[in-house]
């Protein structure tokens, strides 16, 4: 298994510890990524606001880099995952609008054929037979005992008919993972729902309480951690948890867990090399009750 | 046999909701709506719901099936079964309920009055004929004219669950009808209104109204194109419109986001206020090492980004 790997922005920067638990989950699965060194931002949906044209173009460029090296593209961010799949969406199937984006990404040498490589989430990848397969075979420390709380991001979800992820109400994409690595799924209602992070900087309070009650959700539901496959939601859901908790006068301290890291975790790593000393609330939770198992 | 778990309500009675089951044999093909009638007519007739047209055209069936808003009439009741053969039905959200599935729609339609969704010009009207537009213009605001206001989009939204004070995704989508209409003379004075608290940029981006609606109506695409004119429009003054550009900026200058600016830039440089609030969790991230790095890289080949920009005039 080889592909192209679309890093995003926030794995280099805020959460590196994202790209750390990356490289050793797919070491650890053999799974070969290549990164793509030379493609752009994906722009979040937010470069679109000002043009989506631009956005277009410029994801189509990352998706023709991986065309040009014949691998399917993978992501590790649900916004980013749902940024190139929507842009894929809007050029497939409109021959005027593809000639248009080609002929802009010419002189750079790029062409964007739409045809040659996938784009699929890492989560994609695991749930699909063979990661699964592989994750089965190759867990040495089952997390048994570990209650996780998905949270899925919901560019991947929506718009289903642009995101092609999963079924958009129903994912079972983390969970079936969760199950694979020994670890217990908690079923509960925002795991679909938004963390609030696009308007942090606009309406931090509705924002705050936006992820604020996600946190609750999941709290009540018995989680000891929450997985996301997500670097945004992880800024929200982590980094801001301290103002959540004295916004909404709570203090959930419920660790946030990238799902490379999880993954990476069953597969033997240790909590240090995955950095999840990094995070802002304590994970000392997930290594005691894994100790304790 | 179904089971419809059906959330009840009568404040003259009891002022707590509660659920009822109903056992049901779906006749062949029905629709939700098809099925709630015969509950109503056969076995209780004090069930009360919102219906008129049973084709997806009047919007006044919106209600929530399994936890979404849908159009009880536009959906097979099969299709909604879990796997112990059980649909549950609630009122839409975001609205208060009045009685069983009926909620009071007040505040949706204050929110659609407040976009001000009627044609404002000085032109004189032509006598004898429409105030046409050529099939270009039209396409425009098509598909938002295509909106039945079932709010199902309203009942879902995430913004809307903490932030009563946000319009809204079914007056947004109505407002683009008139900023994007190349009859309207108020593009500037709406996208001015639109770009204020509680407008587009109080948007979460969680597309749940898209994935609710029943028409291409799609509100959060509509949003998106609000955004786009405002910022056209030189509307830039807040935290949204700031920080769109400067993410825009960023990815020109290195193909990728600077993170250590963006915040700043979004706040803008004069406001203390915002800036102060940005001190307590950078700090944080400072002492766990999570500062994205202060001499920010840029990708291989920025050369290509930059020439995509200017070709592109941004
Ligand atoms: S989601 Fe963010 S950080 Fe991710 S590439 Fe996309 S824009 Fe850049
Ligand atoms: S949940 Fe929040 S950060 Fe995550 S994908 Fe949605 S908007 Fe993005
Ligand atoms: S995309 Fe925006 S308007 Fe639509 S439901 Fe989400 S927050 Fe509301
Ligand atoms: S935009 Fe769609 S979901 Fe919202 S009120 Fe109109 S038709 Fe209903
Ligand atoms: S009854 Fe008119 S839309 Fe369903």
């Amino acid at each position: 298994m080889k592909f192209a790997l679309f890093t995003g922005c926030v794995a280099h920067g805020a959460t590196r510890e994202l790209m750390v638990s990356t490289k050793l989950a797919a070491q650890a699965l053999g799974i070969e990524f290549v990164e793509m060194k030379s493609a752009a931002c994906c722009g979040a949906g937010v470069v679109s606001e000002k043009s989506p044209l631009l956005a277009d173009t410029l994801n189509a460029r990352t998706i023709a880099l991986a065309e040009a090296q014949g691998l399917d593209l993978v992501t590790i961010c649900s916004t980013c995952q749902g940024q190139l799949k929507k842009t894929e969406c809007h050029i497939n199937g409109d021959e005027e609008y593809k000639k248009k984006i080609n002929h802009l990404l010419s002189d750079g040498g790029h062409q964007y054929d739409g045809r040659k490589s996938r784009i699929k989430h890492f989560a994609n990848i695991l749930a699909s037979e063979e990661g699964m397969r592989r994750l089965k075979e190759r867990v040495v420390r089952p997390l048994k005992g570990l209650k996780c709380a998905a949270f899925y991001g919901c560019y991947v979800l929506r718009p289903s008919e642009l995101s092609e992820f999963d079924d958009p109400d129903n994912p079972t994409a983390l969970e079936d993972i969760f199950t694979a690595l020994g670890a217990t799924p908690v079923d509960y209602p925002s795991r679909t729902k938004c963390c609030g992070f696009p308007i942090v900087m606009m309406n931090k309070k509705a924002s705050l309480e936006m992820a604020g009650n996600a946190l609750l959700d999941a709290v009540e539901s018995g989680a000891d951690c929450v997985v996301t496959g997500c670097p945004l939601c992880h800024l929200n859901l982590d980094s801001y948890q301290p103002e959540i908790d004295k916004l909404l006068k709570k203090k959930y301290a419920i660790p946030i867990l990238h799902l490379p890291q999880l993954v990476a975790l069953a597969l033997g790593h240790t909590p240090k090399e995955l950095e999840m000393d990094k995070h802002i609330v304590s994970t000392t939770k997930v290594n005691r009750i894994l100790a304790s198992h | 046999m179904a089971t419809f778990r059906i959330k009840r309500y009568n404040p003259e009675k009891q002022p707590e909701p509660y659920y009822e089951d109903f056992d049901l044999d779906i006749p062949k093909g029905a629709t939700l709506l098809d099925c709630i009638n015969l509950i109503k007519w056969t076995k209780d007739g004090s069930l009360s719901y919102r219906m008129s047209c049973r084709s997806a055209i009047c919007g006044s069936c919106g209600m929530k099936a399994n936890g979404h808003a849908l159009l009880a009439c536009q959906r097979q009741a099969d299709s909604l079964l879990d796997k112990d053969g059980t649909v549950t039905i609630e009122p839409l959200g975001n609205m208060k309920p009045i009685k069983d599935l009926v909620v009071d729609f007040k505040p949706f339609w204050d929110k659609v009055n407040k976009v001000q969704p009627y044609l404002q010009t000085s032109a004189e009207a032509p006598v004898g004929k429409e105030r046409t537009q050529s099939p270009e213009q039209f396409r425009l605001i098509d598909d938002t004219s295509t909106c039945i206001m079932c709010g199902n989009c309203y009942s879902d939204c995430n913004t809307l669950e903490v932030d009563d004070n946000f319009l809204g995704p079914a007056a947004l989508a109505k407002a683009q009808r008139f900023v994007c209409d190349s009859r309207d003379e108020k593009t500037l004075e709406r996208v001015t209104e639109l770009s204020k608290p509680g407008g587009i940029w109080d948007c979460t981006h969680c597309a749940e109204c898209v994935e609710r609606c029943p028409k291409p109506a799609q509100p959060f695409h509509r949003i998106k194109e609000i955004m786009t004119v405002a910022l056209e429009e030189g509307v830039h003054n807040n935290n949204g419109a700031r920080h769109a550009l400067s993410f825009t900026r960023s990815v020109k200058a290195s193909g990728r986001l600077n993170e250590n600016q963006l915040p700043v830039e979004s706040m803008g440089y004069f406001n203390i206020k915002g800036l102060l609030e940005l001190v307590p969790v950078g700090l944080r991230m400072l002492l766990k090492g999570k500062i994205p790095p202060i001499f920010h890289k840029s990708i291989d080949d920025v050369k290509d980004v930059k020439r995509i920009y200017k070709e592109l005039n941004q």
